[in-house]
Parts: structure tokens; sequence; C-alpha cells
């Protein structure tokens, strides 16, 4: 089966900022991705965790696939957003089928 | 005197508090009880929904007078002023920034809607009456102290912005239109309407708080578990100060709207609660430098478990010795 190359760019992002988030990644073309809830964590800002949350508590994991010429569009538009906020950002190499949706 | 300590003991064994109490010590001791989240966002919808429904029978039945008017224009002044008074004591008491200390502020002029209902519950097990439009009140108390807490950062020379979409989220956050929605339609529906569901929304109610308070008593308790060192004793000290200044507020300012005993209590307690649901969210947006660990662990697990077992009893009796009720 031939795959073609693609960049996988997880974001991990307080559940609050996840609509900021969504528009600036639509306003810079980035229509496509998958947002998964957390379930909890821990890091420089301690532990979490969904657990009996009412408000709008926690983080939200956004997952996109794209073509790596699209790359840095994608980061600049996200960091526009995620700039001062608790998260993390991270971009892995990847392989997809059908490369023509991406 | 003697009175104060037998309304405080009654209200400390009361399964509301016990079941507080409960997730409190489950959560310190690190056990594996939860709430899954859909559950608790169940019951919060559940609670909001029959308290704002009952609030509006309440007025069906009684009308609209000038008290209301001024009521709400109370709770407004109250939420936009107690974060400029709970700044002032934050930075003479405690040591933290102005950005941290503008969004603790900000969720001292907000409200806690589960310690208003513990407080309603309290009140109809002593056969107080309370005007069913404070529940109106509670909802318009939600967002103005957010503004008041931004201001204050901007004037400290800090970040604070109002970005587009905020105002419009916190004014239509979900908890204040299930509150003033479920209020429109109790008041439409009235008596009638509270007939058809009493069953689903009066009988199980103390039940599903008590529920409710065990989730906030896990939450509460891991955040006091997590937050070991963040806290200072001034800070701590705030959190129990405060409310106790907001109360005695909210005592003056009912007394001159000319609230009832009821009406009085719950202004009082809408004034010394500290929101941990709707600020916490808009200060992540608007104050992203703001430590959560701080304003949450103050709120949740200092303000509100001190509300709920001691706070209540207090002003409710500190209420019935000015107005001799």
């Amino acid at each position: 089966m031939e795959t073609h190359i693609a960049k996988r760019v997880e974001i991990v992002i307080e559940a609050p900022l996840e609509r900021r988030l969504a528009e600036a990644l639509n306003t810079a073309g980035v229509t496509g991705y998958t947002i998964l809830p957390v379930l909890g964590g821990s890091g420089r800002s301690g532990k979490w965790s969904r657990e009996g949350q009412v408000g709008r508590a926690g983080m939200v994991a956004f997952v996109c696939l794209i073509r790596p010429d699209r790359l840095d569009g994608l980061l600049d538009a996200a960091f526009t957003v995620v700039d001062k906020h608790i998260g993390v950002v991270s971009i892995t190499d990847a392989q997809v089928l059908r490369a023509e949706r991406f | 005197m003697n009175e104060i300590l037998s309304l405080a003991g009654s209200n400390l064994v009361s399964p509301i508090i016990l079941s507080f109490a409960l997730g409190m010590a489950a959560a310190l001791a690190r056990s594996d009880l939860t709430i899954p989240e859909a559950v608790a966002k169940g019951m919060s919808i559940y609670l909001l929904f029959a308290i704002g429904f009952k609030g509006g029978v309440a007025v069906s039945a009684h009308g609209v007078d000038a008290t209301l008017i001024m009521s709400l224009v109370a709770g407004l002044l109250l939420s936009f002023i107690m974060p400029l008074l709970a700044f002032a004591i934050l930075r003479v008491l405690t040591g933290l920034t102005a950005t941290d200390a503008a969004a603790v502020a900000a969720h001292y002029g907000s409200i806690s809607i589960v310690t208003f209902v513990a407080a309603t519950s309290v009140l109809q097990g002593r056969m107080i009456d309370a005007e069913g439009y404070m529940v109106a009140v509670a909802a318009v108390m939600e967002a103005p102290a957010i503004l008041s807490a931004l201001w204050l950062v901007a004037r400290s020379g800090g970040s604070g912005r109002i970005e587009p979409g905020l105002m419009r989220e916190i004014l239509l956050n979900g908890s204040i239109v299930l509150l003033v929605g479920a209020f429109a339609i109790g008041a439409i529906t009235g008596e009638k309407g509270l007939e058809e569901i009493s069953a689903f929304i009066v009988s199980p109610f103390k039940g599903v708080l008590c529920l409710f308070l065990l989730d906030m008593g896990l939450i509460a308790g891991r955040g006091l578990r997590q937050s070991k060192g963040v806290l200072g004793a001034g800070a701590v000290g705030f959190a129990v100060l405060m409310p106790m200044i907001g109360s005695a507020i909210g005592l003056g300012l009912g007394m001159l709207v000319g609230l009832s005993l009821g009406g009085i209590v719950l202004l009082m307690v809408l004034a010394a609660s500290a929101s941990y649901i709707a600020v916490p969210a808009a200060m992540r947006v608007a104050l992203p430098e703001a430590n959560p660990a701080i304003y949450l662990t103050l709120s949740l697990g200092v303000t509100f478990p001190f509300n709920l077992t001691l706070g209540i009893p207090l002003y409710l009796a500190a209420a019935q010795i000015v107005t001799g009720g």
C-alpha cells in the first residue's frame, strides 16, 4: 500500500480555549482536525483530573494531520492562541494513506 | 450565642454537609472514589433547573415589585464593587502579584450557586421564606466581577483583555442561561407548572444536592492536596475574612433594599460566596498569566467549605440578630 509523508501536530490546550483555537486553525485554512477530551494529567501547573468537573475545566487535545509544507502556517495560527496558556504543542512525522485528503 | 452554636451544630450534621465532608475526607485520604464528569454535569443541570424554576414560581405567586428591581441593582453593585475591595485586601495581606490578586478578586465578586442552593435548603429547613427572585439576583452577580478584575489589571499595567466573544461567552454561560431560562419557565407556568413536575424537581432535590456536594468535596479535597505550598497564611486568612466582609455588606444592602429575613440571608450568602465554575473559565481566557492553583484553591478549597459549614449559620444568626427576625 502506498503511503505519503505528513506531519502530525498535537496541541493539548485548556478547554476554555477550544473554540478560539478551532477558529484560528480554520482561519489559517486548516479545516481538518480531531478534538479529543483529555482525562487528566500532570505538568508544570500541577496535577489535574477531569473527574467530577462541572465547569469548562480541564484540557482538550487537537490532532491535525497535514502536508509538511503547510506546517508553518498551522503553527503560526496555533501560536497566537496557545502562546500564554498552559498546554503542549508537539509535532511528529507520520505516514498517511490517501494524500489528497490532507 | 447558644442559638448560634445550636444552629451551627445542626447545620454541621445535616446530610448535605456530611456528604461534602465525606467527599473531602475521601480525596484527602487518596481514595479512588470519583463521580464521573457526565454525572456531575447532569446533577449540576438538574440543580440549576430546579432552583431557577422554583424561584420563577415564587415570583409568579407574589408578582414583581420595586424591591425586585432594587435587589437586582444591589446584586450588580455588589458584583462590581466586591472585587475592588478584595483586591485591596489581597494586596495588603498577601504577596500576590497584581494579576493573581485581580484573578482571585474576580472570584470573590462573583457567586457560588451551590452555596446559594445550600443556603436556600437551610432556610427551608427552618421554615424561613425568601424572595423567589433572589435566583435572578444570583444570575446578575455572575459576570460583572470579571469586568472589575480586568479593569484592575489594566490599571496596574497588566495585560488583561476582553477579546471578542469573551463577553458573549460570559453572559451566555450555560449555567446563567439555564438558571434564567428555568426561572422564566417557572414564572410563566406558575404553581400549575410546578405541580406538574414537582415529583421531579422538589422531592429528589435534597438527595441530588447531597451527591453533588459529595463531588464538590472530592474536587475541593483534591485541590487542597495538590496545592501544598501554593498558598500562604495571608491568602488563606483572606479566604475566610472576605466572606465575612462580603456578608456584612450584603446584610446592609439587604436591609436597605427592604428584603425579608430569608432574602437578606441569601444576599449575604451571595456576597460571601466565591465562584469556581464561570469565573475560572473566563480567567483562563482573559488572564492566562494568573495562577489557577491560587484562585481555585482559595475559592473552592477554603471559602466554599467555610461558607457551607460555618458561614451560612453565622450569616443567618447575624441577620436574625440585626433584623430581630
